[in-house]
């Protein structure tokens, strides 16, 4: 039992498996904006991993190239546009407004907007009063006596 | 009656639109990243050649001609698929093609080219990977054609398939090769 219980415990000790190396900051300010930028960055191996989950070894470059900028003491804006220039806005995982992104952007809007007037409408059409005129024409009578002669004569 | 029939028709008509929209999903590679690169001046670099490390492989040295650039390691699975492709394309004498030899070590690239056949003029031997990041590498095997004045004109990420070098790659290269 006692050997099952710290089977366990070592289990657990595996757990926070990091993909982070030890980085060195010589201002807590740079390590908090690095510790951000890499969490928003994205990999461009493990797609849909920031560079902060991301093992991959690419991965790792770019966050030793993000801490190299960030460390040098220019701004986070600076290791963004390094990033951008080189893999396209796909790094981001805020993508940008721009004229191409309009959609991304206003789409859910619309969407609610479309969603909101359908329902408005189906509502109004509800409350109104049923229609009244559910008299049958010549035509449509004559078409019902053909139908009740076939099917029951 | 005409409302009736519209009533069943725009469920219908919202699900056409919806398959075509994930129809065209599924279509498109997400692995795929165009690259910013395009258009614009090729990265700059100068680095050790594999073959000699006492000899360089720089930009200025492949400007004034039309060249293809290709990114290959010898851990990458899809570069062997590719480099036959290479191999052939290189016996035809259309283009020269460079190496960029990424993160790998020099004696595993060289036994790799001796074992597979050596397409390249020359490899540049990027040991850690900064080049790559510089020309936007993400997924090796990747292949840049640039032009005559050095910007870069087209990017593949993937092995080049002999369908790629007919009917996309030869085309341009020749566009290119014909430009002043």
């Amino acid at each position: 039992m006692n050997r099952l219980i710290l089977y366990f415990c070592g289990l657990l000790a595996c757990l926070p498996a990091d993909a982070m190396e030890v980085r060195q900051f010589d201002d807590p300010a740079k390590q908090g904006r690095y510790e951000d930028l890499i969490k928003d960055l994205r990999c461009l191996v493990c797609q849909n991993q920031s560079l902060a989950d991301s093992d991959a070894e690419l991965a790792q470059d770019l966050r030793t190239e993000v801490y190299n900028i960030i460390q040098s003491g220019k701004s986070s804006e600076e290791a963004v546009q390094f990033l951008t220039d080189r893999y396209g806005d796909f790094v981001l995982y805020r993508p940008p407004f721009k004229s191409i992104t309009l959609l991304l952007w206003f789409g859910p809007f619309l969407l609610l907007a479309g969603g909101t007037f359908f329902l408005w409408r189906q509502a109004r059409r509800r409350a109104e009063p049923a229609p009244q005129d559910l008299e049958l024409s010549a035509e449509e009578r004559q078409r019902l006596q053909q139908l009740k002669d076939r099917f029951q004569g | 009656m005409a409302t009736l029939r519209m009533r069943f028709a725009l469920p219908l008509v919202v699900f056409v639109l919806l398959v075509a929209l994930l129809g065209v999903g599924l279509t498109l590679d997400p692995r795929e990243v165009p690259s910013p690169l395009i258009g614009k001046p090729a990265p700059a670099f100068s680095l050790p050649q594999v073959a000699a490390a006492d000899r360089t492989l720089s930009l200025d040295q492949l400007k004034g001609q039309v060249f293809l650039l290709n990114v290959w390691a010898s851990w990458c699975v899809s570069c062997r698929q590719e480099h036959p492709v290479l191999v052939e394309f290189s016996k035809r004498n259309i283009i020269p093609i460079y190496g960029l030899n990424y993160k790998d070590g020099r004696d595993e690239a060289l036994a790799w080219l001796k074992h597979f056949g050596d397409p390249y003029r020359a490899s540049a031997f990027d040991e850690d990977g900064k080049m790559g990041i510089e020309w936007g590498v993400y997924g090796v095997p990747e292949t840049f054609l640039v032009d005559k004045h050095g910007v870069i004109r087209y990017k593949q990420t993937g092995p080049v398939t002999p369908q790629d070098l007919e009917n996309k790659i030869l085309p341009l290269i020749r566009e290119l090769q014909g430009a002043a």
